[in-house]
């Protein structure tokens, strides 16, 4: 069984030690990340979350500890030859992050321009079906990131990670800010996508609605390490205090009964 | 790894193309040209694509598959895909309702009317930004009666923490350059005056665009420069934040918690400036009088008392607290107007020293003639 994750990891992070000056954030930890998963990756403020998915795409440089994607160990890496990786990989940042000077089109259309020689005619057509793909309608092609809302401008970040094809998909914290129906929109989204287009996604999340729709395993980060990774009904049964207080409290019941209503329409949806 | 390519045969009226190689992004810019040709001859006919021979296929080969068939036949709908293996199919299948344009840029409109819409909506914008300043004016001179009526709202330490901020700490800058301003006043002046033997008067020269005009003209910029945009940006900064609306929330109001202390503390530290501006001129004009020219400082000084009036030096100080309004004015103005975005903080920013400068210089020129009129 073990060999058999290891083989398949498209991510595997070993001994990482991440710190900014004295506060060490991360120490001694492991992950994995096996191809076409969905994995969630949640802990209390401060744990780190973030700082894991930048330390995994190459925006913060761990101090001890290596770092494989693809088999690749990125931080050994040329720069060059990270470019190549890097393309291999999107990212959706927190607020979106878009380009506020380009419009949604050019935003998606950016990265193509940059690391594929595309006549125009034909990336204008690539970045209108990904705008298609996260559900935004055609004319928000033409509009400029001010005028999206928040739910509107992570599809959009999101069209833009899509745009060269990724196997890897970084998300952090999807549905923050957007209200239950737009989340839930989003998780759809995230499922379907990562099914027809055969994605890994590696997903920050506060929410826990998200971790129940979406994530096929969740990794627990708390006391600078992953403490339980698994399937979610696995890590629940976890006596880790943080997890029975995170999974067990109000809101974690209610999420997890809620999951069982939704499943039904959800395969209808689907 | 094969670039993408594709052979067409027709077969009994039908179109047959087959593809090879890897329809992949990164290979489809090379025949995107050929293809579109191919679906303009094609319009209207049948269309096999037979993709048995596609090595590897991403959404964008999925989605020029798709187009073509759409190009050819719309009406019939016998055109198809055949051959690929099922996850490829899936891949098409999927990509399939997204296949449809969109709009990349807003709609473009004729440049001359743009160009005249430009000009309108800045002249527009120009008149009410005036008149919004002076509505600004208006109310921070009317908190300013409120705390006059009642000292103890006056914030003591904010007021004090501006006066470091704005005017202690940019004693030195105002200083050097100054002082550099009338080394070079000086050193140009003694050039063209030796011609007329005139040198000596370099000494009025240096005195009265120093004292007049340089001294505060060169605070003023500087100020504008360091301390307008700060107030600029602190306080759209916060306006970002909400806090302003935090603060209206809890009863406070922000021009008399943010502005006014800005505002005192400025015209209180421009006349220390200004003075010091002055005076560092003229010692950087003597300077340079006593070790390019032969005039000696003692000379220098004298010569200054006997034909410089007093009243030179009275102009200048006393333009400085109406610049330091103005410019405190401007920078909390905007700083009130920015809006949303970082983006606007920027510009508002930008627009700030520039307008501050505006105005200083426009106010300068009235100054001008006002004591010339005047005879002071």
């Amino acid at each position: 069984m073990t060999g058999k994750i290891e083989e398949d990891a498209i991510i595997e992070v070993e001994g990482l030690r991440t710190q900014f000056g004295e506060a060490v954030i991360h120490d001694n930890l492991d992950l994995r990340v096996r191809r076409n998963e969905i994995l969630g990756v949640v802990g209390g403020s401060g744990t780190g979350k973030s700082v894991l998915m930048r330390a995994i795409i190459g925006l913060k440089e761990p101090s001890a500890g290596t770092v494989r994607v693809f088999g690749e160990d990125f931080y050994a890496l040329k720069p060059e030859e990270r470019l190549a990786v890097e393309r291999r990989w999107g990212v959706l940042f927190q607020g979106g992050a878009l380009f506020s000077s380009m419009t949604v089109a050019q935003n998606v259309m950016a990265p193509m321009r940059e690391h594929l020689k595309l006549p125009d005619s034909l990336a204008t057509d690539i970045a209108a079906m990904k705008i298609s793909m996260v559900g935004l309608p055609p004319d928000a092609g033409a509009k400029f990131p001010s005028e999206l809302s928040g739910g509107m401008s992570k599809r959009a970040g999101l069209a833009r990670a899509l745009a060269l094809d990724p196997e890897i998909v970084f998300l952090d914290e999807p549905t923050a800010g957007l209200d239950p129906i737009g989340a839930e929109n989003f998780d759809r989204l995230i499922v379907s996508l990562k099914e027809s287009l055969g994605l890994t996604v590696f997903m920050v999340t506060h929410d826990l609605d998200t971790l129940h729709a979406t994530c096929d395993r969740v990794a627990v980060l708390a006391e600078k390490r992953v403490i339980a990774i698994g399937p979610l009904d696995e890590v629940r049964r976890s006596d880790h205090p943080w997890i029975q207080e995170y999974f067990s409290g109000p809101r974690g019941r209610a999420a997890s009964s809620a999951k069982s209503e939704r499943h039904a329409p959800r395969a209808d949806r689907d | 790894m094969q670039p993408a390519a594709f052979t067409i045969d027709l077969d009994d009226g039908t179109l047959r193309l087959k593809a090879t190689g890897d329809w992949q992004a990164r290979h489809l810019g090379a025949i995107d040209r050929e293809l579109r040709d191919f679906e303009d001859d094609a319009v209207g006919r049948e269309l096999i694509i037979d993709i048995s021979g596609v090595e590897r296929l991403d959404t964008a080969g999925a989605m020029v598959f798709e187009r073509m068939l759409r190009a050819c036949d719309a009406r019939t709908g016998a055109s198809k895909i055949v051959g690929g293996s099922p996850a490829q199919a899936t891949l098409i299948a999927n990509v399939a309702p997204h296949v449809a344009p969109c709009d990349v840029e807003p709609a473009r409109r004729n440049a001359f009317v743009m160009m005249v819409n430009r000009f309108g909506q800045g002249l527009f914008e120009g008149y009410h930004a005036a008149i919004e300043i002076l509505n600004f004016v208006g109310l921070t001179l009317t908190a300013l009666m409120r705390v006059v009526k009642e000292p103890k709202r006056l914030r003591v330490t904010s007021i004090f923490w501006h006066m470091e901020e704005a005017g202690i700490n940019a004693m030195p800058i105002v200083g050097l350059m100054s002082f550099m301003i009338g080394a070079v006043v000086a050193f140009m002046g003694a050039k063209i005056l030796r011609l007329f033997n005139a040198e000596v008067f370099t000494v009025e020269l240096v005195g009265i665009s120093v004292l007049r005009e340089f001294g505060v003209l060169l605070a003023a910029i500087l100020v504008a420069g360091r301390s307008g945009s700060a107030f600029t940006a602190s306080i759209g900064a916060m306006k970002i934040r909400e806090e302003i609306d935090a603060m209206k929330a809890l009863g406070l109001d922000p021009i008399e918690t943010l502005v006014l202390p800005r505002a005192i503390a400025l015209v209180l530290m421009m006349p220390v400036l200004t003075f010091m501006a002055s005076v560092l001129g003229v010692i950087g004009g003597g300077l340079v009088a006593a070790t390019a020219m032969d005039i000696s400082p003692a000379f220098f000084v004298g010569r200054l008392q006997e034909t410089i009036a007093l009243s030179n030096f009275w102009v200048g100080l006393i333009k400085a607290p109406f610049f330091a309004f103005v410019i405190a004015i401007i920078g909390c103005y905007q700083g009130m107007e920015v809006a949303g975005s970082s983006e606007s903080l920027g510009q508002r920013t930008t627009l700030s020293v520039v307008q501050s400068l505006f105005v200083v210089i426009i106010l300068d020129a009235f100054f001008a003639m006002f004591f010339l009129e005047i005879d002071y």
